[in-house]
Parts: C-alpha cells; sequence; structure tokens
C-alpha cells in the first residue's frame, strides 16, 4: 500500500462514517414512517446517495407531490456538487476518464471538503476511493440500521449526534484557518452570504450554499489580486 | 410502493449523479483560464463556511444545542485535535449537556 494510498484514504474518510451514522439512521427511521420498505430504503442511499435530496424527496413523498417533481428538486438540491467537483478536478492526479466517472458517483459534501481540504497538491485516486468507500459503506448500512432499530436509540444520543457533520466541517475548517486571513474571510463572507439567503427565504438552500460559495470565492479573489496590484 | 417509486429513484440517481461526473470527467486535460482556476482554488474554504453556518445553530429545536456545539468544535479543533476527536468530543459534551439540560 502506497502512501496516501487505499488506506490512508479509508483513515481519512472515518470521520465521515461516525458523522454519517446519526444522519443515516435518521433518514432510515424516517423513510420507515414515510411508508417506504426496507429494500426501497436501502435502495435509495445505494443509489442516489445525496443525504438532503432523500430527506427532501421523503417529505415530499408524504405530502403527494409528483415523483417526476421530485426528481425536478433532486436535481436543483444536488446542482451545487457542479462547483464541488470543478473545484476537485484541480485537485486530484490526472486519470482514466472512467475511474474518475467511478468516483464521482461518491463525491457528496462531505467527502469533498475531506479531500479538498487535504494539506497536498494533488490527490491520488485510490485515497480518494478510500474516503469514498467507508463513507458510502456507512450511509448505506447505517440507512439499513435505522430502518430496522433506529426509534430504539436513547434520545439524548440522537440528539447530540445531530452536531456530528458540523463538528466534522469545522474540524477540517480549522487548521486551514490558522494563520491565514484570506480562508478566514472565505468561510465567513460564504456563512453571512448563506445566513442572509437563510433568513430571508429569498433562495432554497441548495441554491443558497452554491451562491454564497460562489459569490465569497469570487469577492475573496477580486479583492487579494487587487492586494497584489496595488 | 408501486413501480414509480423505482422510476423515481432512478431519476433521482441520474440527476445526482450528472452534477458529480460531469466536471470529472469532461474538465480532463483542459487548461482552465488563471482566475477561473483561482476561484476554484477558494471554493473549499467558502462551501465549509456555507455548510456550517446558520444550520449549525438549528440542528434542534433548543437553540443552544447548536451553539454550545459549534462553540466545542471550534475549542477542540483549535487545539490541534485530529477531525476524529472533534466529532467525538463534541458529541460527549452534547451529551452531557442533553442529559442535566436536555
Amino acid at each position: 500500500m502506497q502512501e496516501h494510498g487505499f488506506s490512508s484514504g479509508l483513515k481519512a474518510g472515518a470521520s465521515i462514517a461516525i458523522g454519517y451514522f446519526p444522519v443515516a439512521l435518521t433518514f432510515g427511521l424516517l423513510a420507515k414512517t414515510t411508508g417506504l420498505s426496507l429494500i426501497e430504503a436501502t435502495a435509495m442511499s445505494i443509489f442516489v446517495f445525496a443525504g438532503a435530496a432523500q430527506y427532501i424527496s421523503l417529505s415530499l413523498i408524504t405530502a403527494g407531490v409528483l415523483p417526476a417533481l421530485i426528481v425536478v428538486n433532486t436535481f436543483i438540491v444536488n446542482i451545487r456538487h457542479f462547483l464541488m467537483t470543478a473545484a476537485l478536478n484541480e485537485k486530484m492526479e490526472p486519470d482514466a476518464r472512467w475511474k474518475k466517472a467511478l468516483y464521482a458517483f461518491g463525491i457528496t459534501d462531505e467527502t469533498f471538503t475531506v479531500l479538498a481540504t487535504q494539506p497536498r497538491d494533488k490527490i491520488r485516486t485510490s485515497f480518494a476511493a478510500g474516503v469514498i468507500v467507508i463513507s458510502y459503506g456507512s450511509w448505506v448500512a447505517f440507512t439499513s440500521l435505522g430502518h430496522l432499530i433506529g426509534a430504539s436509540l436513547p434520545g439524548f444520543l440522537q440528539a447530540s449526534m445531530s452536531i456530528a457533520l458540523y463538528a466534522m466541517f469545522v474540524g477540517l475548517l480549522v487548521p486551514s484557518m490558522k494563520g491565514n486571513r484570506k480562508v478566514v474571510s472565505l468561510a465567513l463572507i460564504a456563512a453571512l452570504f448563506n445566513s442572509l439567503f437563510y433568513f430571508t427565504g429569498w433562495l432554497s438552500t441548495g441554491w443558497a450554499i452554491m451562491v454564497s460559495t460562489l459569490a465569497s470565492a469570487i469577492i475573496i479573489e477580486l479583492i487579494s489580486r487587487k492586494g497584489v496590484a496595488a | 410502493m408501486d413501480a414509480w417509486f423505482w422510476w423515481m429513484i432512478f431519476g433521482m440517481a441520474v440527476v445526482t449523479y450528472i452534477p458529480r461526473a460531469i466536471p470529472l470527467t469532461f474538465l480532463e486535460g483542459c487548461e482552465l483560464p488563471e482566475a477561473v482556476q483561482n476561484v476554484l482554488r477558494n471554493i473549499p474554504y467558502a462551501v465549509l463556511g456555507a455548510l456550517i453556518f446558520p444550520a449549525v445553530f438549528f440542528i434542534q429545536e433548543n437553540v443552544w444545542f447548536g451553539v454550545i456545539g459549534a462553540a466545542s468544535a471550534f475549542a477542540i479543533a483549535f487545539t490541534g485535535a485530529n477531525v476524529i476527536l472533534v466529532v467525538l468530543g463534541t458529541i460527549a459534551i452534547l451529551s452531557v449537556y442533553g442529559l442535566w439540560f436536555g
């Protein structure tokens, strides 16, 4: 096993697997109360692998929304990944197109942030595969488990575990923030934009994250270039 | 659920996969303009800011859950702890809070 290969990927992805545990468990539980069978709930996690979109689809199924509209909504919610995979492409080692097409399936908010914040220039395909395999395994396995036993987890634990993914995002952001004002500004401005969209309701979550991210990335780029010219 | 459910899953899978796959497969070997590359390099940190805030405050009805959780996560992360320790430590702190005040 080479350095920064598959097994280091598994290690780097372990925090996602922990973070997915409560989210997937709750999804499985909610899917059951929505009327999905164990196989149907698990199949959605196997084939779609997109937390927010899957949650929203459950509430839309309950509301009796047309399946075609649920698909359109899924597209709108997930279009932000276009931005992330375009950014990630700059950081991944060049590789055969079929391999990239394969691991593209596993790019979520969480796997993207873990890959994109690795402190090296180029990321190996095998490292990405490790991150994705452990994350995907956790997502699918805990969806099933949630459908089977989710409700029996004590309430205080379910409540405290809802912080897991956000704690992981913080844990990824902070090391890059230290002594780097650009990173602090990027995160801060995107957070402010996204809060504005959240509280005004001008954009739905998927669009709000995408527009806030892009606005912050462009604004900081313009400011830092002006700084160099001055 | 009937056949429509499986058609819906198929549709959801396709529209989720497309935005993930197109940039990785079609941009391979393309040299993007310098300005676009710089903006793309900024995206990971910007997206983390947007993913954390404001959603972290609304993980439970009681806003203090999110506030204490976020503060704990930042505090643990600033000590230089590994990401898994940040996740487990924050869950532990919120469990204690939840048991006493939840």
